[in-house]
C-alpha cells in the first residue's frame, strides 16, 4: 500500500517536472528571441559606436526599473527591448516557482506548498524590495 | 573597437564558453567573467552582470533535458533553494558594498578551488546509510530509475547541506556564477545523495538561485544590454549544443584541460585582485 502510494506521488512528480521543464524551456526561448530582436536594433543603431565598458558607470534609471523598461521597449530603443528580453529571461524561473505550488497543491503536499511560498516570497522581495525598481 | 566588432568577439567567446561548460559539467560561468574582465578590459562589475544572465538561461534551457530522465528530486532542489535564495540576496548585496579587488581576490580563490575539486576522486556514498530523521519529516527521500531497477536513497545531515547552500547561493549572488560546483558538493558529500541525482537537482536549482541576485544587480544598474545580448545568446547557443552533443558523459580530458585554464585564469584573478589592477 505504502509504495503503491509512494510511486503513484513519483509519477505526478514526474509529470509535474515534465511540465516545468516546457515551461523554463519556452521562458529562455522567448527572452532569447526578445534579446535577439533588441540586439538586431540596437547593433544597427549603434554597431559603429566605440565600445566603453572599462569604466564602470551603472546602467541609466530607465534601464534598472520594469516600468523605465517597458517605456524604452515600446519607444523601440534596442536596449530596452534586450533588457526586456533579460526580464523576462529572470521572470521564467520565478514562475517556475510559482507554478511548483500548484503542483505540490495538487499533490495535497501542505508543508512543500508552505517551503514554495517561501521561496516565491524571497524571490518577490530581491525582484521588488530593492531600491530602485 | 566598434560595438559590432565586439559583440561578436563575446559572443563567440561565450559560445566556446557555453559548449566547454556544458561538455565538461563545470558551467559557462565560470570563465565568462575573466574572460570580460582580463581579456577585454570589462570592468568586474558588468561582467558579473551579464554571466549572471547567462547562467539563467543555461539552467533553465539544460532543464528541459535534465527531467526526461526523471532522476532530479524537486522536493530537495525547492527545500534547499529556500538556502540559496537567500543566500544569492546576501551575496549580491556584499557585491554592492566591497571593492572590485576584494571581489577579484574571492573569484580567483573559487576558480582555484573549482577546479582542485574537478581533480579529486569522488567518494563514493555508503547507499546503505539508515533513514534520517529530519530528512523523512521533509519528505526528501526519494528514489529513480537505474539499470538495475529503482534505486531508493536517503538523505542525510540536512542542516549542514542546507548550510553549505546558503554559502553556495552567496557565491553565485556574489560572483555571478551557478556555483554548480558547490551544490553538487554539498548534496552529493554532505547530504549523501547520489551523484546523478545532485548534479541533476543542482542544475534545476541554479537558475532560481541566479534570479534572486538578478534582481538587485538590475536595479542596481549592474546588467549592461549591450554586454549582455552577446554573453546571454552566446552562452545559450553554446551550451545548448554542448547538451545535445553530450548530455552525461563527461569527458575525461577535456575536463582536465578545461580545469587547468580555470586554475590559469584564477590566478590572474587572485593576481589582479591582490595587486588592484582591478
Amino acid at each position: 500500500m505504502a509504495q503503491e502510494e509512494s510511486q503513484e506521488l513519483g509519477w505526478t512528480d514526474h509529470r509535474m517536472e515534465i511540465l516545468i521543464g516546457k515551461l523554463l524551456r519556452a521562458g529562455v526561448l522567448l527572452s532569447a528571441v526578445v534579446v535577439l530582436l533588441g540586439g538586431t536594433v540596437y547593433l544597427l543603431r549603434h554597431g559603429h559606436t566605440r565600445v566603453d565598458y572599462r569604466v564602470f558607470h551603472g546602467e541609466p534609471a530607465d534601464l534598472r526599473s520594469v516600468s523605465g523598461i517597458v517605456r524604452d521597449t515600446l519607444a523601440l530603443r534596442g536596449e530596452g527591448i534586450i533588457q526586456l528580453g533579460l526580464l523576462l529571461l529572470i521572470a521564467t524561473p520565478v514562475a517556475r516557482v510559482a507554478f511548483s505550488i500548484f503542483g505540490f497543491a495538487e499533490e495535497h503536499d501542505r508543508m512543500y506548498v508552505v517551503i514554495t511560498i517561501i521561496v516565491l516570497l524571497v524571490l518577490i522581495y530581491s525582484l521588488m524590495g530593492s531600491p530602485g525598481l | 573597437m566598434s560595438i559590432l566588432e565586439f559583440s561578436l568577439i563575446v559572443a563567440a567567446g561565450s559560445l566556446v564558453a557555453g559548449f566547454l561548460g556544458a561538455l565538461t559539467g563545470l558551467g559557462g560561468g565560470v570563465v565568462i567573467v575573466p574572460m570580460l574582465s582580463l581579456l577585454l578590459g570589462v570592468d568586474i562589475r558588468y561582467a558579473i552582470g551579464a554571466s549572471l544572465v547567462s547562467v539563467i538561461a543555461t539552467s533553465s534551457g539544460a532543464a528541459a533535458a535534465y527531467v526526461r530522465e526523471g532522476i532530479s528530486n524537486i522536493r530537495i532542489g525547492m527545500f534547499l533553494e529556500v538556502a540559496t535564495t537567500l543566500g544569492a540576496i546576501a551575496g549580491a548585496t556584499l557585491a554592492t558594498h566591497i571593492s572590485t579587488g576584494a571581489v577579484s581576490i574571492v573569484f580567483g580563490l573559487v576558480l582555484i578551488g573549482s577546479a582542485f575539486l574537478s581533480w579529486k576522486p569522488r567518494v563514493k556514498n555508503a547507499s546503505d546509510a539508515s533513514p534520517d530523521a529530519l530528512a523523512t519529516r521533509l519528505r526528501l527521500n526519494g528514489s529513480f530509475p537505474e539499470s538495475g531497477g529503482i534505486r531508493k536513497y536517503h538523505v542525510r545531515r540536512v542542516p549542514l547541506g542546507w548550510s553549505l547552500m546558503f554559502g553556495a547561493g552567496t557565491l553565485s549572488g556574489l560572483l555571478g556564477i551557478g556555483s554548480g560546483a558547490m551544490k553538487v558538493l554539498a548534496m552529493d558529500q554532505a547530504m549523501r545523495i547520489p551523484f546523478k541525482v545532485s548534479t541533476t537537482t543542482s542544475n534545476f536549482m541554479i537558475g532560481v538561485t541566479a534570479a534572486a541576485s538578478a534582481g538587485i544587480y538590475l536595479s542596481r544598474g549592474y546588467i549592461d544590454p549591450g554586454l549582455s545580448m552577446p554573453v546571454m545568446l552566446g552562452v545559450l547557443a553554446g551550451s545548448l549544443l554542448g547538451t545535445r552533443v553530450l548530455v552525461k558523459v563527461h569527458p575525461k580530458w577535456l575536463r582536465r584541460v578545461f580545469s587547468i585554464v580555470i586554475v590559469v585564469l584564477g590566478s590572474e584573478m587572485l593576481y589582479k585582485g591582490i595587486s588592484g589592477k582591478i
